[in-house]
């Protein structure tokens, strides 16, 4: 890595107004003799206001950084270190991973909520939805009777359009996606500054996925909470997020505007990845996926990870990791980072589908 | 309500072979057992108490299998389970009549007990992992393996040999006319302790198992995580989350279990001549008193029929899916 | 009687309500390496098991000849405490308590076992036929295994056994007529779940024949769930024998461990605390149960990998005063331990956290995101 990257950081840091801001994260899986490094020192700040998509193939660590990040990951998952700072909308800052449980259990759902991959397993299904909304506003002593939580609980199944009345229903009495929308619901039960949504719309069909996704963004307008998206369809990011950073074997390989990346994409693995998705809006693309598969965390190769796989793999790929840095090309790209060595500057050339030209403005 | 339904029809049909068996089983068994009991009694035995042990064994030769099945039939409707050889003339019915509360009480009581206090210890042990209390498994292992009539021995020698804390077996103090007074109910319910609690101690280490089992597999559910996620308290994790739902399968293991339970504590009744419906059997069992071994096994079986409707229940209360038609 | 049989089993069997897979533990722990067949010959609990086990399968065999007297020949030393002469003491006729378990212990193994296998292949049957071909055969199937789960064996056993004057091979084949059922509703529930997956799919739609996606498709893949509902019966033949011994509905001249009991407790050997008649026969049945259950934990591990890790890594994390818990992630900096230590952890960058490692030299493969 240069030593450009914590001057960058710095420079964030003083640019933005960040609500989030995961630094040096490292996750292992498995205790002992054998643990696997699922994820290594990776950072990434989330800015007020902001939706940033998390985007990479199944098993690249997305989940991962986001679960470890809330110390959600259940066993075997460990976290070696890292700062997870939360700054809250009086400025105060807290590091999520040395709160004590108590001032865990307080801040988790008032500060930051989690809509769970797969809203099947997500529900209790001994529970009716409007106990297990309740559940929620009761633990944080948001509201004196039992009335105004009942209240709050029919208030936020309306927000996502859903009659109060399914209040009294339980989870296998709904369908995919309302089971979906009452995640949603619970989420913004308390009015949370961050939520964090896992795929949310991945198990439902691609109609009642546009639904989803303009309620969000609708959501997000009127209640001005940050969000980061995880999900492996990057082209559906383009849609929500404002910011996208892809992941890869438990690394962030490129981080840009959501437009930017989507129309312009610097790293080859995010190129192959908009490559593997329909978009879902505008002109035709031709598919054509990635070979391959990525490496076993197990067995990480040396030097870059997606080395294997890279159509423009050169010598240097094989044993120097490439750092996440600003590119070289001729252009301002102030918002920027890729983790390749095409693009730092000593590679020959870079390959035009990769240096596209942004329009001048 | 479709739940209900195919339940109903599986108890019927389970009655229905359970009585079908125990017409068949003195059928295919060797001698005359009738006979020699008449030959035996001298002569005091009725007509009637003849024909109805006949119905019981099929000796009534002139009869094709159907009219001898019918019969049996017609006899059970009307409670007549033949007589008793080791009893003689008390009839069958009566013995177990007197028997059967015993047995209700002590090994209900022991049972239910057992069943709370496992799940709770397994529930404890299945959600907080990797403490002291994990010692509990390999103590719950051998407990488990080992059967329960030797523990009542073990109980017997070290607290009523050994130190004379309680008494070794009966239940009730031998003089005692059985009544409703402190007097006979307090010496029930001494002579009840003992083997109360070494059927809770042999059986609990299963419902321990069990449950820790279930908690530890159901914890990494999605929506035990979601509950950690909104910041519940702990408890209210633990109990209304996991728990909640991993007792679901314990109790349907509840009704399954329940017949290699009960065939445990009816051993312990023998160990302690306790005089439940498993001494009645033991004795039946020693005097080769066959109508007595048929109406115990019947009876029994019914009784964990009747056992295993209530689990059913119990289940379809606490798990919605099982409510709902379809 | 024990439950630990019917329990252990139960977290496999369980229709579960939840779809499969959905879930964030997606990326997880690493699945095991080829040979993962063998994992469980590392188990440390079923080689605790096989141990066990395995001593007393070789007091089977050889009992009879290592046994230092006949354990039917009486002595004067009536009712004697251990000592040289007779290290488990004597019973009241003065026969040696050791020479009678060594020589019944060949008993117990052979019912057990047999009763075990019989049971076992009718389980296969039944629970596979039933599992597979679904629609009526499986209604019917299910509800032959569930009335015969629902009957209680015990009293039965007893019946029958008191009107059979049969020798161990009987005895071990009524057994197994009331102990199929368990195995056969597990092996059911585990078939049905196959049968969708999508390689038997696939071998149908090939044209297979349904035999031969049952024998060589679907039959491999239960081979764990096959083997605990083997050692789940054996469990429960051993103790349904000793305890039918016990009572004396088989043939108490036939020295095994429910015998002696049997022997023990007609002869007052509590009133006259003789424990040594008793005592040692039910540790074997004991130490035998738990070598089997021990097996189980091992099979039920390798099955369900979720009870596997957890033991283990609880463990582990304790060890370090952490404790492993949903929700709440360890957080485990690790800059005490030296297997940790080893790796190569990157380095910190400048101002960054102060719990990180110290910088190693490695080029820090640190990742940031401008925002």
């Amino acid at each position: 890595m240069t030593t450009t990257a914590p001057a960058l950081t710095n420079a964030t840091l003083q640019a933005a107004d960040p609500i989030l801001e995961i630094k040096n994260l490292s996750v292992d899986y498995g205790f002992g003799d054998d643990p696997t490094h699922v994820l290594q020192d990776v950072s990434l700040t989330l800015n007020r206001g902001e939706v940033l998509g998390l985007a990479g193939e199944s098993g690249c660590g997305k989940s991962t950084l986001a679960y470890g990040a809330t110390r959600l990951l259940p066993p075997p998952g460990v976290i070696r270190g890292g700062e997870v700072i939360f700054t809250g909308r009086d400025g105060v800052k807290t590091d999520i991973l040395t709160l004590n449980d108590k001032d865990l259990r307080t801040a988790r759902w008032r500060d930051f909520a989690i809509v769970f991959q797969g809203a099947m397993n997500s529900l209790n299904p001994v529970h009716r939805v409007g106990t297990q909304l309740i559940d929620a506003i009761k633990a944080h002593g948001k509201t004196a009777t039992k009335q105004e939580a009942r209240d709050r609980a029919a208030y936020v199944l309306e927000m996502v359009g859903i009659n109060a009345d399914r209040l009294k229903a339980y989870p296998h009495q709904l369908s995919g996606g309302m089971r979906q929308r009452v995640m949603i619901a619970m989420a913004l039960v308390l009015e949370p500054e961050l939520l964090i949504m896992d795929e949310p719309t991945t198990a439902l069909d691609v109609v009642m996925q546009r639904q989803i996704l303009e309620e969000i963004t609708d959501l997000r307008d009127r209640l001005g909470f940050s969000v980061i998206f995880i999900t492996h369809d990057v082209s559906l990011l383009v849609e929500v997020a404002d910011r996208i950073a892809i992941m890869y074997a438990g690394e962030i390989v490129e981080a840009a505007d959501a437009k930017d990346a989507y129309l312009r994409p610097r790293h080859p693995y995010t190129r192959g990845l908009l490559n593997s998705f329909p978009p879902l809006r505008g002109p035709r693309r031709e598919l054509q996926g990635i070979p391959g598969s990525p490496p076993d965390m197990a067995k990480l190769p040396s030097g870059c990870r997606f080395a294997d796989r890279c159509p423009f793999v050169m010598d240097r790929c094989r044993t120097e990791d490439p750092a996440l840095s600003r590119t070289a090309l001729k252009m301002s790209e102030p918002e920027r980072l890729v983790a390749c060595h095409l693009h730092d500057g000593k590679a020959s050339e870079v390959p035009a589908e990769l240096a596209i030209q942004a329009p001048q403005k | 309500m479709r739940f209900f339904i195919r339940r109903g029809i599986f108890y019927i049909v389970t009655a229905w072979a359970a009585v079908t068996l125990n017409f068949f089983l003195p059928r295919m068994m060797p001698g005359d057992p009738v006979s020699s009991l008449i030959i035996k009694s001298g002569g005091q035995i009725s007509p009637d108490a003849i024909n109805s042990l006949k119905v019981l064994f099929g000796l009534d030769n002139g009869q094709s299998l159907w009219e001898q099945y019918t019969s049996y039939w017609n006899q059970l409707f009307h409670g007549d389970l033949g007589l008793s050889f080791a009893f003689f003339p008390t009839p069958v019915s009566s013995v177990i009549q007197q028997s059967l509360p015993w047995t209700v009480g002590l090994v209900g009581i022991a049972t239910i007990l057992s069943v709370i206090l496992g799940t709770t210890v397994g529930t404890l042990i299945g959600w907080r992992r990797g403490t002291k209390a994990d010692a509990v498994l390999p103590v719950a292992t051998f407990f488990s393996a080992v059967p329960y009539f030797w523990f009542g021995l073990i109980a017997i020698l070290l607290f009523a040999v050994t130190w004379d804390f309680f008494p070794a077996s009966k239940g009730y103090q031998p003089g005692l006319i059985p009544a409703w007074n402190w007097e006979f109910i307090s010496s029930v319910l001494w002579h009840g302790i003992l083997p109360a609690l070494t059927i809770v101690v042999s059986s609990i280490s299963g419902w321990i198992l069990g449950m820790r089992n279930m908690m530890v597999t159901v914890s990494s559910e999605d929506y035990v995580t979601v509950a950690q996620a909104k910041g519940l308290k702990e408890r209210r994790v633990m109990v209304s989350y996991a728990a909640r739902n991993a007792v679901l399968p314990q109790i349907s293991s509840f009704a399954l279990a329940l017949g290699f339970i009960v065939g445990g504590t009816l051993v312990m009744e023998m160990v302690f001549s306790y005089p439940g419906i498993g001494f009645v059997l033991y004795q039946a069992v020693t005097a080769s008193d066959y109508p007595l071994m048929q109406g115990c096994f019947l009876v029994i079986t019914l009784a964990i029929l009747v056992a295993n409707m209530m689990a059913d229940v119990v289940y379809a209360f606490l798990d919605p899916r099982t409510r709902q038609e379809g | 009687m024990t439950t630990v049989d019917t329990n252990n089993l139960e977290p496999q069997e369980l229709p579960r309500p939840d779809a499969p897979g959905v879930s964030h533990t997606k990326q997880g722990p690493p699945k095991p390496k080829k040979g993962s067949q063998f994992v469980f010959l590392r188990n440390s609990k079923a080689i605790t098991g096989m141990i066990i086990l395995g001593f007393f399968v070789i007091i089977a065999i050889i009992g009879p000849w290592i046994a230092p007297y006949d354990p039917d020949a009486f002595s004067d030393q009536l009712v004697a405490p251990p000592s040289w002469e007779h290290w488990l003491g004597t019973t009241h006729l003065g026969q040696d308590v050791l020479s009678q378990l060594l020589v019944g212990t060949r008993y117990v193994m052979i019912v057990g076992f047999t009763a075990g296998v019989l049971a076992t292949i009718l389980a296969v049957i039944v629970g596979v036929t039933a599992g597979y071909l679904g629609g009526w055969s499986d209604e019917g199937l299910s509800l032959l295994s569930n009335i015969f789960l629902v009957i209680p064996a015990l009293p039965l056993l007893i019946i029958i056994a008191s009107s059979l004057d049969g020798g161990m091979i009987v005895i071990a084949g009524v057994i197994s007529l009331t102990a199929w059922a368990w195995g056969a509703r597990v092996l059911r529930a585990q078939t049905m779940s196959h049968r969708k997956r999508d390689y038997v799919e696939a071998s149908r739609a090939n044209g297979e024949s349904t035999w031969r996606i049952v024998l060589a498709e679907i039959l491999p893949n239960l081979t764990a769930i096959i083997a605990s509902s083997f050692v789940a019966t054996v469990t429960f033949a051993i103790l349904t024998q000793v305890t039918l011994a016990f009572i004396g509905v088989t043939s108490p001249t036939d020295w095994n461990w429910g015998t002696i009991l049997y022997w023990a407790q007609g002869n007052q050997a509590l009133a006259r605390g003789a424990w040594w008649w008793f005592v040692p026969a039910g540790l074997c049945i004991a130490a035998v149960g738990v070598a089997l259950a021990l097996i189980n934990f091992g099979i039920d591990e390798f099955v369900n990998p979720r009870l596997r890790s957890t033991g283990r890594y609880a463990r582990v994390l304790r060890k370090r005063g952490v404790q492993a818990r949903v929700g709440f992630t360890p957080i485990d900096r690790g800059t005490t331990h030296g297997g940790v230590a080893a790796t190569p952890q990157p380095g910190s960058p400048p101002g960054g956290n102060s719990f990180a490692p110290e910088p190693s030299g490695e080029i820090p493969a640190s990742t940031n995101v401008k925002g």
